[in-house]
């Protein structure tokens, strides 16, 4: 039975990727891509993956979504022809051949999964994932931290001279009594509930910076795609100050670990004190989130611009 | 069982995301296409972790890193597209133009 279902989530998810890369229109790609991420967010709820579903239902279907379709909103409708189909045809089947054989010539494997569970109640949170994320690997989450202030700066880096300073984006018309009017006041109560549930939740359940940070963007856009407020000009010392206090937050506890093991055994760079490494992992998920949710949502929204 | 569906799956996304990659020339579609082989990478990474019967929190850990990097990256890109747009008034690269 569960294998059926399996068989036929496979399916719709292959068969939505078809049709993202063949539609006749991008926009028609575009809602094939996001119809696309809530079935993959599926599959990895049939693997266990709380937060990965999250993660991808949030950002690998929400935010790319709005990404391309805003994207596609400000391009000519031009001419789309595809090359010719059978090189790249033949490359994708090769590929996809030598890649499922690789998958079942895997050895078997334990894992990871037992040495993360034995150790992360002392690592100062419950849900494996946050353990990994904030305890064990705290050295991948902070530099992706900065992966993401980089291209922030790469994207604000494309605006033109005369739109610098402006706020992120295109200026919103909306029509006041549109159905995007509409929505920009009943949904973001709601999503901003949900977005501090996720990363106050995110310790012992799944959830996590990441994820809320992303609803908690996915709020902040649509309040200004629906016009109700001005998002804060690219130049604005606050605004600057919330995209770097995360990592600033992390760093600073980073190297409180790096002076603290001049005098105590146990204590490094990255390392938490175990007494308190609860409440400094929810200190630095809260951070986190603030800086996460402000960074997504100005990399959606895209360079400062002038001219619609 | 189930798990290896799930890779298979995996496997066949990137196959049918780098077919698109090379097959479109629209700079937007490539975005996606880009899009579809991560997140095939992942489900194929995801599977391979889930082998040993309960879910493995390294690798989740990993793709959700990976999923934001890669939502970060498709930002950087679609601004670059639309840079390009802007300057050549063109949405494919000047080698695809028929």
């Amino acid at each position: 039975m569960t294998l059926a279902f399996d068989l036929v989530l496979c399916a719709m998810i292959v068969g939505a990727a078809i049709c993202a890369a063949v539609a006749g229109t991008i926009f028609a790609a575009a809602v094939f891509f996001i119809v696309y991420g809530i079935f993959v967010s599926l599959a990895w709820l049939r693997l266990d993956a709380f937060d990965v579903a999250l993660a991808e239902a949030a950002m690998g279907a929400g935010l790319t979504g709005i990404l391309l379709l805003r994207a596609l909103g400000r391009m000519p409708a031009s001419e789309d022809r595809p090359g010719p189909a059978l090189a790249p045809a033949l490359a994708g089947a090769g590929l996809a051949l030598a890649l499922g054989w690789a998958f079942l010539a895997l050895p078997e494997s334990a894992g990871l999964g037992p040495v993360v569970r034995n150790a992360a109640p002392g690592a100062g949170a419950e849900n494996p994932v946050t353990a990994v994320l904030l305890a064990f690997r705290a050295w991948d989450t902070l530099l992706e931290t900065i992966v993401l202030l980089a291209a922030l700066l790469g994207v604000w880096a494309l605006s033109r001279d005369e739109a610098w300073g402006l706020p992120p984006g295109l200026p919103q018309r909306v029509r006041p009594d549109g159905v995007l009017a509409g929505f920009g006041r009943i949904l973001p109560p709601i999503g901003a509930v949900v977005g501090v549930y996720l990363v106050w939740a995110g310790t012992s359940r799944p959830g996590g910076a990441f994820q809320g940070g992303t609803v908690l963007a996915a709020v902040a856009l649509l309040v200004s795609m629906a016009g109700l407020a001005q998002a804060p000009r690219v130049t604005s010392g606050a605004l600057r100050l919330v995209l770097v206090a995360g990592p600033l937050v992390f760093l600073g506890m980073a190297f409180i670990g790096a002076v603290l093991s001049l005098w105590q055994p146990g204590a490094a760079f990255l390392a938490l004190p175990e007494a308190h490494a609860k409440s400094l992992i929810l200190g630095i998920e809260l951070m986190l989130t603030l800086s996460i949710a402000v960074t997504l949502a100005a990399l959606v929204a895209g360079p400062p611009e002038d001219r619609a | 069982m189930n798990v290896t569906v799930l890779g298979l799956c995996g496997a066949l996304l990137v196959g049918i995301g780098v077919f698109a990659f090379l097959w479109q020339r629209h700079l937007l579609r490539r975005v996606l296409a880009f899009n579809v082989i991560g997140s095939g990478i992942f489900l194929y990474l995801g599977a391979a972790g889930a082998r040993g019967g309960a879910a493995d929190p390294v690798p989740h850990a990993l793709i959700i890193t990976g999923i934001v990097v890669a939502l970060s990256a498709s930002a950087l890109a679609v601004a670059l597209v639309l840079a390009h747009l802007h300057a050549s008034s063109a949405t494919r690269l000047p080698e695809d133009e028929p």
